[in-house]
């Protein structure tokens, strides 16, 4: 029999208001094996602590029971203070007397009763507690950023900073991600390229930063600490080690119509192409669906201008395994498309164009050299009028996002402000729900696009484009003004909402990472886990874990860095010791649990057994390893012999826990 | 009026709460310049138990049940059917309404459809 | 091919062009419309509010009686496809309307939105197809720009008409090019001509019918084609002759083969 101590918290008034503590305590000590029962304002404090420890050295107590609050809040205080006093701490088991139960009831009898009835519950698990130690695995000590945009640059460069090795995985052909097609820079205007370039070199020169350019990750295995993960390094027709970027290959391929997508399609570019002039790794891609001679075996002018005998036709993706002890998602996100939205006339008129076109269109490196002209026919455009929330906070239908995207008040402001500055003759509207601006000298920002340039901001939305006679008839609402307006306007830009990159979905299936309904990757906790998935050893950085500006996710991807660092830091992870664990006398094979496990931690092997009249049966059993079991109990579930069981939370001490309840 | 415009809100299935007054139903409205109230103003006016004046306005009978700001609503409030049911608050009270048989012989033209005529029945009068 | 068809009021009267054309040319193509018998007018505007039931039970009618036929109900009329299947929809979805409407009709069988309602021109897009369409043209209209001009009736609310993108329809765009002539993409192809003001307030009904004839012809169409006889009316009556209006079944007839063209 156990000798159980039973220690009741009043938590202030948030238990003792709704439940008669001492009522408990009493009740309880007349539970079988409980040898002390007490109650005290604040268990967790030091003085409840000792109070504890005390009681446990004086009565030699084997188990205890903290009837407290959640065990999410002090479980873990509760079993370090037990350790201490020479108590294996899985001898301790919380009941929820305070989220469970003060806090839901407002009568204090039925509270009380309740707080009776979970106190008996967990002495009566108690009972069947056994000690369990965890156990410990190595960390491999090089970490894998997924995405290398600014978020995944930032990250990396911190983590290699304290010595570790990372790897940069990133899809396309150079790093840099969205920020390479930003103009300018809010709220200081510096040029987006002047401040990111530097850090894309860094990064390449760095000894222990690897970039896996133009590569997907195809798989992930393993746990925290351990995880092996395939890339594709896809096939670039172009030996990296040998181009030497000097780009004479992209002036003489003859395939020049294709739509370049670091411009958006604004202009063309080869079949062979760098991204940009600043692009890291500086080495040419061949683009498989439009290189003539991929297609149809006839060209080769790249292979014969490469003086570096770089061009490798022949080229084959490859499958790369690398361990990694912990991954960093860094996926970024993508303005959501305008097809839904053609009251704006987007696809009627090259002249309606999104913000990030817009960039493009501001950029000198862009198409227009950084003269902003009009598409349709290049002319200069004299009205603008910009539209915010095109596709932001709408109600969740088959229409747009539900969420405020966030970045787009301030760009454009910094759009309507720089085409004010650089073209004084404009006539700028910016149509607006709300102006959000919250951030260090973000409204300032904003108040010096209305009273020192004078752009016109106009409280209500657009409600229709009509393209007509080279103009943009645009109808809006004034709402302030009273009045419905028709502005004649020679473009219009649409903040088109964001959203998470499309890859990032079977990115969280790989790494069984959660996401919400809108693809973004959830913290661990929304305040006090911001960068850390719910699974172990996976984090976020940027954008994909929600909208973000730059400053902001320069923040999070440091802060992530930080607790990547951490990890990698350590030489042992220490195991959750409740772990499944597979009874191999009543084990049938049947492979039910290996289906359920999420982590891959069920395996099977033919044992020999003893059978009657010394004959040895050779039987198929299921085997747990105990590193890569998370605990979460499915194959307890599945197991139809009852082989299957969760040390410590065992199908008995669950039952027991029932049957105490039901008593 | 308090009950009237219960009545209106469930007979509209219009909630006006929803509204973040956008105004993006007042920006496709093609009829806002005839029109004394506006969509935006018809789901506020609702919304803050201003249903007499509405019923009082003329523009009840100028919205087109085009559909345009119900279409184009990111919140999906729905103004149009708001509107509907501001104007059959008042044609559905006795003698209100708002076309009269008689009128019918001096509107007509030689091509005009009879779907013009058995709609006005249907929006103007009970 | 056999459906059910349910011309309206207006076809049988001043908008007997877009019946006549559009039966003479589904003969062509193969397809029978059965026009059901003892019909009554839709009541040309759907009942929005949802305390009316008895508005709406002349559309359940029809809708019956294409079930008890076993078949589906094609309409012509863009505000009869409008009423119809957005009753369709509340009888399908709408458990208040749908058993008061019930309670009214006595049916032997209920009525739960068991018909398929279908516009004409999604019997030509969806059941027959345009490339089909395309070979059956015996005189492509070659050469001509015509502007496909939709009105509200057909694609709002997109939620229950289902019927094309509502802001970038292409249907009836389609539809022009299977018959061999260019169409005209103009952005107030989807707006209100103002119709239904014509008793009202004409000047209003002439302004707005004079936006989208205007936005047509200068994105270069050179005439118009629809399905809806109110738009017809507003357009050629209300919009200053700038640009000939067509009920797009003549269109098919013509290129059909089935109607002498006019030029």
């Amino acid at each position: 029999m156990q000798k159980i101590g039973v220690f009741v918290c009043w938590c202030g008034s948030n238990i003792a208001a709704t439940v008669d503590v001492q009522a408990v305590s009493d009740a309880l000590a007349k539970e079988p094996g409980v040898v002390f029962s007490t109650n005290y304002q604040y268990m967790c404090s030091q003085a409840g602590q000792d109070m504890i420890q005390d009681t446990i050295k004086e009565y030699g107590l084997t188990g205890v029971v903290v009837c407290s609050c959640s065990p999410r809040m002090h479980e873990a205080t509760f079993r370090k203070t037990c350790e201490k006093a020479g108590l294996n701490p899985y001898m301790v088991e919380i009941a929820n007397i305070r989220e469970q139960c003060s806090w839901i009831h407002k009568d204090k009898e039925t509270g009380t009763e309740k707080a009776i009835i979970l106190g008996r519950a967990a002495i009566a698990k108690v009972h069947l507690n056994a000690p369990l130690t965890a156990g410990q695995s190595p960390v491999t000590k090089r970490a894998l950023v997924i995405g290398g945009g600014i978020a995944g640059i930032q990250t990396a460069l911190d983590i290699a900073e304290a010595g570790f090795p990372v790897d940069i995985v990133e899809t396309k052909p150079t790093i840099g991600g969205k920020m390479t097609q930003i103009d300018k820079t809010f709220p200081t205007l510096d040029c987006a390229a002047c401040i990111l370039t530097p850090k894309m070199v860094d990064a390449a020169q760095n000894e222990n930063i690897n970039i896996l350019s133009y590569s997907e990750v195809e798989s992930v295995k393993g746990f925290v600490g351990n995880f092996t993960v395939t890339i594709r390094r896809k096939a670039r027709y172009v030996d990296e080690t040998k181009c030497t970027g000097c780009g004479l290959c992209t002036e003489k391929c003859p395939q020049k119509k294709v739509p370049n997508e670091f411009n958006l399609g604004l202009d063309n570019r080869r079949a062979i192409y760098i991204p940009f002039a600043q692009a890291v790794p500086k080495v040419a891609t061949i683009d498989p669906n439009y290189c003539t001679m991929l297609k149809t075996g006839k060209c080769g002018v790249c292979s014969k201008v490469c003086t570096a005998g770089a061009i490798d036709y022949k080229q084959q993706d490859e499958l790369i395994e690398r361990e990694y002890g912990a991954i960093v998602a860094a996926t970024g996100f993508n303005p959501i498309s305008m097809d839904k939205f053609d009251e704006f006339a987007y696809s009627q008129s090259p002249d309606v164009v999104t913000s990030l076109e817009f960039e493009r269109l501001m950029n000198a490196a862009g198409p227009t050299g950084g003269t902003l002209l009009r598409p349709s026919d290049g002319t200069h455009p004299h009205t603008l009028v910009f539209v915010q929330c095109v596709g932001s906070r709408c109600d969740g239908g088959e229409k747009g996002k539900p969420y405020c995207s966030k970045i787009c008040c301030m760009y454009t402001a910094k759009h309507a402000m720089l085409t004010r500055e650089k073209y004084p003759d404009t006539d700028v509207y910016v149509f607006y729900i709300d102006v959000r601006t919250p951030g260090k000298n973000f409204d300032e920002f904003y108040r010096r696009a209305v009273e020192e340039y004078g752009v016109h901001y106009i409280k209500g939305m657009v409600g229709k484009v009509v393209p007509e006679n080279g103009k943009l008839k645009v109808q809006a609402s004034d709402l302030l003004g009273g009045q419905q307006l028709h502005i004649d306007a020679d473009m219009v830009v649409l903040a088109a909402a964001i959203e998470p990159d499309k890859s990032a979905r079977p990115l969280a299936t790989m790494l069984t990472a959660s996401m919400d309904t809108n693809d973004f990757f959830t913290e661990a906790h929304p305040k006090l886990r911001p960068v850390e998935s719910p699974t172990a050893g996976v984090f976020l950085s940027g954008a994909c874990q929600g909208p973000k500006d730059i400053p902001d996710t320069v923040a999070q991807a440091g802060a992530a860095a930080a607790k990547v660092i951490g990890l990698l830091s350590k030489d042992q992870l220490t195991c959750n010791p409740c772990v499944a664990n597979s009874n191999e006398l009543m084990c049938n094979g049947c492979s039910a649990c290996e289906k359920v496990c999420p982590y891959g931690a069920i395996t099977y092997i033919d044992k020999d057994f003893r059978g009657p009249n010394r004959t040895t049966l050779r039987r198929r059993v299921a085997q747990v390893n105990p590193a890569v079991c998370q605990g979460c109990g499915a194959c307890t579930v599945a197991c139809p012999s009852g082989a299957m069981d969760l040390k410590g939370f065992s199908n008995a001490q669950i039952m027991a826990e029932v049957d105490a309840i039901c008593k | 009026m308090s009950d009237m415009t219960e009545i209106v809100k469930r007979i509209s299935g219009v909630n006006p709460r929803k509204c973040m007054k956008c105004g993006k139903c007042s920006a496709a409205c093609p009829a806002y310049d005839e029109m004394d109230y506006h969509p935006h103003q018809f789901v506020d006016m609702v919304e803050n138990g201003r249903l007499e004046e509405l019923m009082d306005s003329k523009g009840i009978y100028m919205c087109l049940s085009c559909f345009a700001c119900l279409e184009r609503c990111p919140r999906s409030v729905e103004p149009a059917k708001l509107i509907e049911a501001v104007r059959l608050a008042v044609v559905r009270q006795q003698d209100k309404n708002h076309l009269k048989p008689e009128q019918i012989p001096g509107l007509l033209d030689a091509e005009l459809p009879q779907q013009a005529i058995t709609s006005a029945f249907r929006k103007y009068r009970k | 091919m056999t459906y059910s068809y349910f011309p309206g009021c207006t076809l049988k009267t001043k908008g007997k062009d877009l019946d006549i054309w559009g039966r003479a040319s589904m003969e062509a193509l193969g397809v029978t419309l059965e026009e059901l018998p003892q019909w009554q007018c839709c009541g040309a505007v759907y009942p929005q509010a949802k305390d009316e039931i008895a508005t709406k039970l002349s559309s359940v009618r029809a809708l019956v009686s294409a079930r008890d036929q076993g078949r589906d109900l094609v309409t012509l009329c863009s505000a009869c496809h409008h009423v119809i299947k957005r009753v369709n929809c509340d009888m399908a979805q709408d458990e208040y309307i749908r058993t008061r409407a019930n309670n009214y009709l006595q049916l032997e069988t209920p009525y739960a939105g068991e018909t398929k309602v279908l516009h004409y021109l999604e019997v030509l897009r969806d059941e027959i197809g345009f490339d089909k369409l395309k070979e059956q043209v015996k005189r492509p209209l070659a050469g001509r720009k015509i502007g496909a001009y939709y009105g509200c009736l057909l694609l709002r609310p997109s939620k229950e008409l289902k019927f094309d993108d509502p802001e970038n329809p292409t249907i009836m765009e389609d539809f022009i090019r299977a018959l061999g002539a260019e169409p005209v993409v103009y952005a107030m192809r989807n707006e209100c001509c103002g119709g239904y003001t014509t008793l009202e307030n004409k000047p209003y009904a002439a302004k707005q019918a004079g936006k989208v004839l205007d936005n047509a012809a200068n994105c270069g169409a050179a005439e118009i084609i629809t399905a809806c006889p109110l738009c017809m009316y507003n357009l050629k009556e209300n919009g200053g002759g700038r640009l000939p209006v067509k009920y797009f079944t003549e269109l098919l007839a013509e290129a059909l083969g089935v109607k002498e063209a006019e030029a």
